[in-house]
């Protein structure tokens, strides 16, 4: 057995510290804003209020879930097609994902606004060509779109991933066993990218249902989700019990996702599981 | 069907790039529209580099970037150190857990948590205001910590024990067993966890978005407050530049990432 010195004992001390400090107590300052009154009072009021907000979680559950389906739609042939193409065209092709993935947020959704906007480049196309102009900026369609747009790469890239991994030759037996390409898609291709999708889904998934950037953006301030929500009520101290709570819900929420999600892998590589991290089941 | 899949990945890509593209062309729009190009000109450019505010926000964000990704490294290799000679399963997986939170939470949660403490603090203290630089450092090296030790700690796993008992067979002390014979071994990991948070930090908007003060702004909350109101062609040049910048760094990376593969190979032959 290796002599360990004091040293290497306490080397995760500081780190321990850290966390307690900046990470375990600002979870506790959440549970504490979340129960007491803007005096400091033990208070079940916030909670109580939350019905007022059930729209609202209603709608970003249901923009979040269609982002996240279409992105799957999308990506999960895109992906499976990249992996058919030569290593060098691959490579390529994993820079062109991952460049925006690089570029802020900010940027991607103001691009995308600046076309679909009613004076960008996308309505005087259609305007010359003699048609109608789209109002996309501004509606349920605008806001799901920039989801999908802002957060495809993040399907594409663990999908591509796992499907690079793939052995081919679990392929290749599939089709001497006699299944055709659409069963050797359904029993071997897709089971053994699971991890990747699960991955993919939580990427899109949970940035979506907590932005407040692209619904401001592309729903020019007309479309409330809980992002926004939690958002404006932390700008004024004496609503920051009840964004304490919509914060919380919100996280629970997304824990609870997570977790059922995780039970359809047992992949240990998925992102949010960390490195052996003790956290999901 | 070679053909179909080709198609398909262009036409995903192309809808994936033409309004970056389309940004980048009109950023150079000397009408300062986006309906139609009237001519050619850097006119928005200049409006930019002229533009203190943009300046001292990008100095304002590596200054950031470098000093959070340099303190999350040093904590976050130690840590490493010391979880992979930690014994305790059970604390070994509640450090995990904790650690990992903020990258399970989405941004905004961890940026009010992260809002919430310092103002509770704030009132502890009796001062009126902590955030600044200060709760923006706090808060950039705290969503590092777990990028740092996603990066660092495998490599202590695939360290082969032998050798430090070699090492120390052979008269080194633990720690200087440690320091010549298993830190060159997970450098390599130390490097991706400093350049994986050096980015993540110079990218993150959300949560310094609730721990900033309007007197230490970093480029991505300039790009907020710049954009909230009105369309600012600068900014479509301020954007047009980190695309190209980010593209020139990403090619960089992939093409010194085959060639750093090849001198490996070539090292590892002898």
């Amino acid at each position: 057995m290796n002599k360990s010195s004091i040293f290497q004992k306490l080397a995760a001390v500081p780190h321990m510290v850290w966390t307690v400090m900046f990470i375990v107590f600002p979870m506790i300052f959440v549970l504490f804003f979340a129960f007491t009154d803007d005096k400091g009072q033990f208070s079940f009021e916030n909670i109580s209020s939350l019905a007022q907000y059930g729209h609202v979680f209603v709608l970003s559950i249901a923009f979040a879930l269609i982002a996240t389906v279409v992105c799957l739609l999308i990506g999960y042939p895109l992906a499976y097609f990249m992996s058919k193409q030569s290593p060098r065209a691959q490579k390529i092709l994993m820079v062109l994902v991952m460049l925006p993935m690089w570029c802020n947020l900010l940027i991607r959704t103001y691009a995308l606004m600046a076309l679909l906007d009613n004076g960008g480049l996308l309505n005087s196309l259609l305007e010359s060509l003699g048609f109608d102009k789209l109002s996309i900026v501004g509606t349920n369609f605008g806001v799901i779109l920039g989801m999908i747009y802002d957060f495809l790469p993040y399907m594409v890239l663990p999908i591509f991933t796992a499907m690079t991994k793939l052995d081919p030759k679990y392929i290749e037996a599939s089709h001497d066993l006699g299944c055709n390409s659409w069963q050797t898609m359904t029993k071997v291709v897709m089971p053994l990218t699971a991890s990747g999708v699960i991955s993919g889904i939580t990427m899109v998934f949970v940035p979506s249902i907590s932005t407040f950037y692209i619904s401001q953006k592309l729903g020019a301030g007309k479309i409330d989700l809980v992002g926004d929500t939690i958002e404006r009520l932390f700008q004024n101290p004496s609503t920051y019990n009840v964004g304490a709570v919509i914060s919380l819900v919100m996280m629970i929420l997304i824990i609870i996702s997570v977790t059922v999600m995780n039970r359809f892998s047992d992949d240990k590589q998925s992102p949010t599981k960390g490195n052996g991290g003790g956290f999901m089941p | 069907m070679k053909f179909l899949q080709r198609s398909y990945i262009f036409l995903i890509f192309l809808l994936l790039y033409v309004p970056i593209l389309v940004l980048i062309v009109f950023s150079f729009n000397e009408a300062g529209s986006l309906a139609e190009f009237s001519g050619f000109s850097t006119v928005w450019y200049e409006e930019l580099f002229n533009d203190d505010e943009a300046l001292t926000s990008l100095c304002n964000s590596l200054l950031l970037a470098v000093s959070s990704s340099v303190i999350a490294t040093i904590i976050g290799t130690f840590a490493s150190l010391g979880l992979h000679r930690m014994r305790s399963k059970w604390l070994k997986g509640a450090i995990n857990t904790v650690t990992n939170i903020p990258m399970m939470n989405p941004d905004i949660v961890t940026g009010v948590s992260m809002m919430l403490l310092f103002v509770a603090l704030a009132g502890f203290l009796g001062s009126q205001n902590l955030f600044g630089f200060g709760t923006m450092l706090i808060a950039h090296v705290t969503f590092n910590l777990p990028y740092v030790i996603l990066s660092v700690l495998p490599r202590f796993k695939q360290l082969d024990t032998s050798m430090s008992e070699a090492a120390q067979d052979l008269g080194c002390t633990p720690s200087q067993a440690f320091f010549k014979v298993e830190l060159p071994e997970i450098v390599p990991g130390i490097v991706s966890g400093l350049m994986l948070s050096f980015t993540m930090s110079l990218d993150d908007f959300v949560i310094s978005h609730f721990v900033s003060s309007p007197d230490f702004q970093t480029l991505p909350l300039y790009v907020y407050n710049q954009t909230a109101h009105n369309v600012k062609f600068s900014m479509y040049a301020l954007s047009a530049l980190i695309v190209v910048v980010i593209l020139v760094i990403l090619l960089i990376v992939n093409f010194a990432g085959s060639f750093n593969r090849k001198t490996i190979a070539k090292g590892g032959a002898k």
